[in-house]
């Protein structure tokens, strides 16, 4: 009797919990709202599966619980419901997958239009990189990095006068456009991670990865790195601010006019 | 009746050996230290596994109390915290779960279920045991060896495993986990062949394979696949142990360390966490598989009643086992792989659903229209589905490649994991010691202690685990030691926290409770008899309690039945042991194969 009342208890309270509790997920940020679509109808699938299944449990502990004179039912099995709950559950996780891979493959596959920018992660900062108005990032190589190139930058490429580098400070993004965030590590593995964008994705040394995402409202947001990177791991951190256009585009001449002052100094290089 | 008919080539099964030709010993330290008697070495893989278990209980404490109240243990600084984290993680997945689950419950109970004398190499089973002390003794030792043990996270991902940013990295302790491990999967490979081919040799005259009780198929098809996924995290780490000796580059591509240039060139990060998680996502369900079979038999024997659907049973374990094999890039969804193997590993990945989820309506249709004795291993298999279902559930989150992305590497992933994997396995773990510790002692454990240590062990880690999800979801990191100042995380999580913390401590301590039970109950439980559950598989039927080396007498048994012929129409006790003769029921499958 108390067993079964303890796991009525537990089935319902899980339920009340999710839906009382103040802990739930921060405001959304970007283009990413299926994400979280996704995530609510997982919890409803799931949620219903679990409830039933502690429910029947309570059900059957009080039903059927030892008595004086009550003999077990004797019936190895049941080939029509076993196949029965078998196509259900099929069922109920195609709807989850299903809407799983089509949000996937948007979240991999970048529009046309999106601008590239580049993240770096470095023990334990976070750096950045802007294309100038060539729109175009020049190509990098670990085996650069020096004191006067921080991440490694391949000074050869053409591309790479306009680049615009931002050293363990603020990222600044226009609201509304997409980016495609291509992810370079130089030490270890870090992880780009804003909890607002839903988007996250390992910076991997030797290799690029991205992420792309539509910022969908103004506002500054915690950079986090979710992958463990040393020591260091929880103190590196970024911010990400999203603007309006035109707020963004003082602020990366501002930056534009640092980064070319850091990055050539007198006489070290000519056009 | 049915009486198997022996084959016609009358060769002599390993089972029907006389008893004399087992090498029996002849000193204490032949019967109690080096023994080649399968039950002692399971006491001593089980001690042994408990002990390191106890270890990584403290180490937990040592977390939570950091979480919890973060600057508050001055000594719990950033390189402490990553070190207890690791070292927590990897003693509970290998050193504790796979040694208790395999080494202990296998030792013990495949030779008694299959009507054996003991595994079919005895000495070779020994050795394993030794092999695996070793390798729990390296591990400890990085504990006191300079610079500590390794901080890398239990998943030692590189480069950062073997950098000077982590703790151990440049000094003792990673070198120390990897030879550890290694160690490890030799002491493993050997008992594991041992468990496979007992099991296919060295069964009892009538004991077809589908005669065998769930809890042999749960750890014989998690022996079969630990022989063939151990081997990927043995190549893991003797080439990781290479790239930290002898500075090769299989894991280590061009990089800087703290500013200076590496000379390395051509390695893959990645390429390591394939072969990690080759050997990381089989691992779950070699855990898992043992508990599901164990379960299995706790249910049934405890509600009286046949377990539902065998063969379906039987056969979703083999599914699980085979398609546990090809999921297990689901952990390296957001590592910066190629993006189209998402799809593939979503969808294997949710197809493994169906037949876990089929042994969960299977345990709960045996529940249904049983007698229902709520003893204490019934207890614990009751927390056991809830708490599975409950992980299991969870793991429909994170296996569905999109929806995994926001949740991945946040403190989601430690409540799902812990949950399916740490909770739910050591429930059964629990369930299975008060259902054999009278075979094992021939004495019961304390009822009183026993109910005490399983609602506070039940509902306090619900307590801790579920709301640990909503942290996650809320975005909250993991392996951070301190979650510091971030704009979306509100005050009332740090409350959530420290919760959390404190029942953790008290879950902790209750286990203490459990260890004491024990040993009290070896001098004081009340006398067990052979068979106080009045169960049918052999292990109840020898002669002896506790049996001697041996197992049984003069003769082996000879099975007639399958493993699950409780309340019986018909029969005159409510269940039929597997060797008794005499009334046959209509079962599926349990006179052929």
């Amino acid at each position: 009797m108390a067993v079964a009342l303890v796991l009525v208890l537990i089935a319902v309270g899980s339920v009340l919990f999710h839906l009382v509790s103040p802990w739930w997920w921060t405001p959304i940020a970007s283009n990413w709202r299926y994400i979280d679509n996704t995530i609510i109808i997982t919890f409803w699938i799931t949620g219903a599966v679990f409830v039933a299944v502690v429910l029947f449990m309570a059900y059957c502990v009080y039903r059927f619980r030892h008595q004086a004179g009550r003999q077990a039912h004797y019936e190895p099995e049941n080939k029509r419901l076993e196949w029965w709950l078998t196509l259900v559950t099929a069922v109920g996780v195609a709807a989850m997958l299903a809407p799983g891979l089509f949000v996937w493959r948007q979240f991999i596959t970048v529009p046309e239009d999106a601008t590239d920018i580049e993240v770096v992660g470095q023990q334990w900062q976070w750096s950045f990189r802007l294309p100038g108005p060539d729109g175009k990032l020049a190509t990098s190589d670990a085996r650069l990095i020096s004191p006067d190139n921080p991440l490694g930058i391949n000074k050869d490429d053409p591309k790479s006068q306009d680049d615009v580098v931002i050293e363990g400070g603020e990222l600044h993004l226009p609201v509304g456009k997409p980016v495609k965030a291509l992810l370079r590590s130089v030490d270890v593995i870090h992880d780009f991670y804003v909890p607002e964008l839903r988007a996250k994705m390992d910076l991997v040394p030797g290799q690029v990865s991205y992420i792309w995402f539509t910022p969908t409202r103004t506002g500054s947001f915690d950079i986090l790195c979710a992958e463990l990177c040393g020591v260091g791991h929880p103190q590196m951190r970024g911010t990400l601010v999203i603007q309006e256009q035109s707020d963004y585009q003082a602020w990366l001449q501002h930056q534009a006019a640092r980064s070319f002052a850091r990055l050539s100094p007198a006489g070290s290089q000519s056009d | 009746m049915v009486d198997v008919p022996l084959g016609p080539a009358g060769a002599v099964a390993p089972s029907d050996l006389d008893d004399v030709e087992l090498y029996h010993p002849h000193s204490w330290v032949t019967k109690y230290v080096f023994s080649q008697d399968a039950k002692v070495i399971a006491i001593q893989y089980a001690f042994v596994a408990l002990s390191v278990g106890l270890i990584a209980l403290v180490l937990s404490w040592l977390m939570r109390l950091q979480l919890g109240f973060p600057g508050v243990f001055a000594f719990i600084d950033a390189s402490a915290y990553y070190q207890f984290i690791t070292m927590h993680g990897m003693m509970m997945v290998v050193y504790v779960l796979t040694a208790l689950f395999l080494g202990g419950f296998g030792n013990y109970l495949i030779p008694l279920m299959i009507g054996a004398r003991d595994m079919v190499f005895p000495y070779v089973n020994m050795l394993s045991f030794w092999v695996y002390f070793l390798a729990v003794l390296v591990l400890v030792a990085s504990f006191f060896a300079p610079g500590g043990p390794t901080g890398a996270g239990w998943t030692l991902y590189p480069p950062q495993a073997i950098l000077s940013g982590t703790p151990g990295g440049q000094d003792w302790g990673i070198i120390l986990m990897l030879s550890s491990l290694i160690i490890f999967i030799i002491g493993f490979t050997m008992g594991g062949l041992n468990y496979v081919v007992t099991v296919l040799q060295a069964r009892a005259r009538g004991m077809t394979l589908m005669r065998m009780p769930l809890t042999v198929w749960g750890i014989f098809t998690a022996s079969f696949m630990a022989l063939l996924a151990f081997p990927a995290l043995f190549v893991g780490a003797v080439m990781m142990l290479f790239d930290r000796i002898f500075g090769t580059s299989f894991f280590v591509p061009a990089i800087v360390e703290m500013g200076q240039p590496l000379d390395r060139n051509g390695g893959s990060p990645l390429l390591f966490q394939h072969l990690f998680w080759f050997f990381g996502h089989p691992e779950v369900y070699i855990v898992a598989l043992p508990a599901f079979g164990i379960v299995s038999d706790l249910i049934s024997t405890h509600a009286r009643r046949n377990i539902f659907g065998y063969r379906m049973m039987v056969w979703a374990l083999l599914a699980i086992g085979a398609l546990s094999f090809v999921v297990w890039a689901h952990h390296m969804y957001v590592s910066g792989m190629n993006p189209y193997f998402g799809f593939f590993f979503a969808t294997t990945t949710l197809i493994i659903a169906v037949p876990t989820a089929i042994k969960v309506y299977n345990w709960i249709l045996t529940l249904w229209r049983g007698n229902i004795h709520l003893t204490l291993p019934m207890l614990f298999a009751l927390a056991f589905i809830v708490t599975f279902v409950n992980g299991g559930l969870t793991g429909l989150f994170l296996g569905n490649v999109v929806v995994d992305v926001p949740l991945s590497d946040t403190m989601f992933v430690v409540a799902h994991f812990h949950m399916v994997m740490g909770v739910a396995p050591i429930l059964v773990i629990f369930g299975a010691i008060y259902h054999w510790y009278p075979k094992v002692t021939g004495r019961m454990l304390n009822e009183t202690l026993g109910r005490i240590h399983f609602w506070v062990t039940f509902l306090g880690a619900y307590a801790i685990f579920f709301p640990m999800h909503y942290l996650g979801l809320m975005g909250i990191p993991r392996r951070y030691h301190d979650i510091g100042d971030m704009a979306f995380v509100p005050p009332s999580a740090h409350t959530l926290n420290a919760f959390i913390t404190i029942v953790a401590l008290v879950v902790g301590a209750t286990q203490l409770l459990f260890v004491f039970n024990l040993f009290w109950s070896l001098r004081h439980g009340r006398l067990a008899g052979g068979n106080p559950w009045h169960a049918t598989t052999l292990e109840w039927q020898t002669p002896e309690t506790p049996p001697p080396h041996g197992n049984w007498g003069k003769t082996v048994p000879t099975v007639y039945r399958w493993a699950y012929d409780y309340s019986v129409p018909g029969a005159d006790q409510d269940f039929l042991p597997q060797n008794q003769p005499g009334i046959t029921s209509v079962v599926p499958g349990a006179s052929h194969g």
